[in-house]
């Protein structure tokens, strides 16, 4: 090893064993969603996966420690986590674009109203004989309420819009009135989700700049508030979901907006679980004493997915809450 | 590093080597490229005649879906990361990809996404049978139960492209030599890094896609479905916002291997090589912009149909500055026409075509009577076959001699050429003029006023075909049977650190990194302890 200072490591059954989890998970997902199917081999699948996530990083972190690692694998890692993150950006970006989409152009179409030309608000023909000729009754309307199912069969429809959406209740009232009806927003979930992931934001940036002057104790202490504010976002956002499906009438299956509301937050939610479990895990490396103020890639690289997680979040805040 | 590979299976299984990888990958999408290559002569057989004689319609759709996915994930896109992980390493100079782990689990999902799609084949309710695009609602309302499969085949295979790329972005950003600049990288490299980072971009907007198709089919979401407010146009927004940008994902690599062979035997540099590389990126940006010019009959504003057609034009002008560096690198260059030579100036005429026609479709008003007919299954089969596949074939008889160190049979090389070459045109050019005269692609059956036509075409698909076969016997007789090797540069004009390398390359090529030196000419040169000793090469043409 002496001449040469890349670690190319040995020989390994981990990536093979890691592929047949995946197999196993996609194949058992397949069959569990089926009707009548079951999900043993999507469990079994998941339990192999678990060992060999487990087994992967502690080796990694094993090598690690040995300084097998140079500076050059570590900036490996780095771009590795920096490009893995750029794609989660882009499968965000896949269900922003829908609800863009579905708001800007599919809602006008439905409704009759899709224009000649951006500043010709004169309907076109398309537009209208699909309106009248498909979704007669349905108006244009964000949050979708009313569905173009419901709109021409009534109480038969299969889509049932919401009884109540998840915007700013402020919109409720005329905007001379929003000043007397703030205090609306003390019981609106979402505001205190957005207060906690930002905050929770800052306190694993504290945490860095305390593990970077060497101030152990400091780290651990804000990165610990950090999991505990990510614990919190979750019972929240559970608290959120309860709320919707048992008193707002808003489930999966209410049309568009419950398509996108769900489908939005809850894969924002899930990525929130990961990073939470992410930073989980670097606690626990902390307490074992496994950082130095200049090796840190494991906490760091959990610590901009958390970042991640939170810009997410402010773009679902201001176009699915406020403006949603 | 001084060990060589392990004894028995648990070399490839286990394997952390790219070269093992890369050699894993290449007979993987050869296998792929078979099987998708039966399922294309059960299509070509069935419409030797007009009226439904060998395979019920049912069956035929699920035929041309199943091609359509074999081929462009299983085949074409990992040849191409075969190649990729052969040669980035080598070319680069690298002792190996940066992630060397994450790239064998790269590979290893791909046997068991392509198990579980293929698969469904034999399930109840039959395979996929909406077309390799899979449109809702043909994949959602009515599509069989068998789609939750196809679904997550997908899923998987996408995390293996997204690791794949990830890993070959950090190589070519972190591991290269000192000196290797990056306008110094070999064009092949620069077209990978540019592919790498569209995979990395569209790749999860499929996983997105597939994923609304999840939902709408088991949990009660609208996505696609108009009844609840959604759209299924939408679908096939966000399928081509990632299929565009794919179709460059796979002509990009195509495009490093052609400039890579054409400067060796012209025995002159690349012509205009930092052209090249702006024009990759600028193919590659665009590649985002034009995805709706696949769906000008879907009823798009007239506003959408006018830029997305002229967005779409604009990408003959990056496209044709390639086409002609290429030409302008064989002008007054001393050719010689071996077999991978002959592959790249086919495909350098066949591309093109293949672009002509293209540029035809780009026509919004026209394309309204071209769309969905044959004439589009012949223009993407000229860029994908005559494109991707000629330049895999060209890659594999380019650096067979220095993977295995063994010369292939250039008479039956030039022999399966010649055959490929004929039998190509014979089997996609009548899709022309079938599609013009009106037949529509994905059906069993077809009016008697295009049964002539169609007949020449499966007769040229089955020789095309025959010479998948000779390609296959040429390439394991060099392995097995081959004449030696010994020099390292194993074409007289070939360039680059991979020529640098003892010829078979050993199992770890780098054991010092390669050095750069400027020769009094001022040119670049590299040199490599522990091979030949000073043995000198230029880098890069081109590179300032």
């Amino acid at each position: 090893m002496s001449e040469n200072k890349y670690y190319v490591p040995e020989q390994s059954a981990l990536p093979i064993f890691c592929a047949t989890a995946m197999g196993l998970m996609a194949f058992g997902a397949a069959s569990w969603v089926i009707e009548g199917g079951d999900a043993k081999i999507f469990l079994v699948g998941l339990a192999l996966m678990t060992i060999v996530m487990y087994k992967w990083w502690s080796l990694v972190i094993d090598e690690n420690m040995q300084g097998l690692a140079s500076p050059q694998l570590k900036h490996s890692y780095v771009l590795g986590m920096l490009w893995f993150i750029f794609s989660e950006v882009m499968f965000f970006a896949a269900f922003f674009g829908a609800l863009f989409y579905v708001r800007v152009f599919v809602n006008a179409w439905i409704g009759g109203e899709a224009s000649v030309a951006l500043f010709d608000s004169t309907p076109t023909d398309a537009a209208t004989a699909n309106n009248d000729i498909l979704w007669p009754g349905y108006e244009r309307q964000w949050p979708v309420m009313e569905t173009p199912d419901q709109a021409v069969n009534g109480d038969q429809a299969m889509f049932k819009g919401p009884d109540k959406n998840m915007s700013l209740p402020l919109w409720e009232y005329p905007a001379s009135q929003w000043f007397s009806k703030l205090y609306t927003l003390l019981p609106w979930l979402p505001l205190w989700n957005t207060v906690i992931l930002l905050s929770s934001s800052v306190t694993v940036h504290f945490a860095h700049t305390a593990l970077k002057e060497g101030n152990r104790n400091v780290f651990l202490r804000y990165l610990g508030i950090t999991v505990m504010l990510g614990f919190f976002f979750l019972c929240l956002q559970v608290a959120e979901y309860y709320e919707a499906y048992v008193h707002y009438g808003l489930t999966l299956q209410s049309g568009i907006y419950g398509t996108t509301f769900f489908m939005l937050t809850g894969f924002h939610g899930a990525h929130v679980t990961l990073g939470t479990g992410m930073l989980l895990i670097q606690l626990i490396r902390g307490l074992k004493g496994h950082f130095s103020h200049e090796d840190q890639f494991g906490f760091e690289a959990a610590s901009w997915y958390w970042h991640f997680v939170d810009v997410v979040w402010l773009g679902l805040f201001i176009v699915v809450y406020i403006f949603g | 590093m001084a060990h060589g590979p392990a004894e028995g299976i648990t070399r490839w299984l286990y394997t952390t080597n790219h070269k093992d990888i890369g050699t894993l990958y290449l007979w993987f999408s050869f296998a792929m490229f078979l099987t998708g290559g039966f399922f294309a002569m059960v299509i070509r057989a069935e419409l030797f005649q007009p009226g439904v004689q060998l395979v019920q319609p049912e069956f035929f759709i699920q035929m041309t879906t199943m091609h359509g996915l074999v081929m462009v994930f299983g085949a074409i896109m990992p040849a191409f990361v075969g190649l990729a992980n052969w040669m980035i390493p080598m070319m680069i100079g690298a002792p190996d990809m940066a992630l060397p782990r994450m790239n064998n689990l790269s590979f290893w999902i791909l046997p068991f996404a392509f198990a579980i799609l293929i698969s469904t084949l034999f399930m109840e309710g039959g395979g996929p049978n909406f077309g390799w695009t899979f449109y809702a609602p043909l994949s959602t309302t009515y599509a069989p139960d068998s789609v939750n499969y196809f679904i997550f085949a997908v899923h998987i295979m996408g995390a293996s492209s997204i690791m794949g790329s990830i890993n070959i972005i950090a190589t070519v950003m972190n591991m290269r030599a000192p000196g290797m600049t990056y306008m110094k990288m070999p064009l092949f490299v620069w077209t990978w890094l540019i592919t790498a980072f569209l995979l990395v971009a569209v790749m999860p907007v499929l996983a997105g896609a597939v994923t609304m198709m999840l939902m709408d089919i088991n949990f009660g979401t609208s996505f696609f479905n108009a009844a609840g407010g959604g759209d299924p146009v939408l679908f096939q927004h966000v399928f081509w916002f990632f299929g565009h940008p794919e179709v460059y994902i796979i002509i990009l690599p195509a495009f490093g291997v052609v400039s890579q062979i054409i400067p060796t035997f012209s025995r002159k540099p690349l012509f205009g090589y930092s052209s090249m590389v702006y024009a990759t990126a600028a193919i590659a940006f665009l590649s985002f912009v034009v995805w709706a010019h696949h769906m000008f009959t879907v009823g798009m504003p007239i506003a959408g149909e006018l830029y997305f057609m002229y967005a779409t034009m604009l990408i003959a002008v990056p496209t044709g500055v390639k086409v002609f560096n290429w030409i302008t690198t064989m002008y007054r260059g001393a050719i010689t026409y071996e077999t991978p030579m002959l592959f790249c100036i086919a495909f350098v005429i066949l591309f093109t075509f293949g672009g002509f026609t293209g540029l035809m479709l780009s026509v919004a008003a026209a394309d309204i009577q071209y769309h969905d007919t044959y004439f589009v299954v012949a223009h993407f089969h000229y860029v994908m076959v005559a494109g991707a596949v000629f330049s895999g074939t060209a890659a594999v008889y380019y650096w067979l001699p220095k993977w295995c160190g063994r010369m292939y049979d250039e008479t039956m090389g030039k022999l399966q050429f010649w055959l490929a070459f004929i039998a190509f045109n014979i089997t996609f050019m009548p899709q022309h003029f079938l599609g013009l005269a009106g037949m529509p692609r994905r059906y069993a059956d077809y009016g008697l006023q295009f049964a002539d036509w169609n007949m020449v075409s499966s007769v040229g698909a089955f020789l095309y075909g025959g010479a998948q076969i000779l390609f296959l016997y040429n390439v394991v007789r060099t392995i097995m049977y081959g004449k030696p090797v010994a020099e390292a540069k194993v074409w007289e004009g070939a360039e680059g650190l991979e020529w640098l390398v003892p010829t078979p390359a050993p199992y770890h090529t780098f054991t010092k990194p390669p050095v750069v030196i400027s020769s009094a000419a001022g040119e670049d040169e590299w040199t490599i302890s522990g091979a030949t000793p000073h043995v000198a090469f230029k880098a890069a043409p081109g590179a300032g």
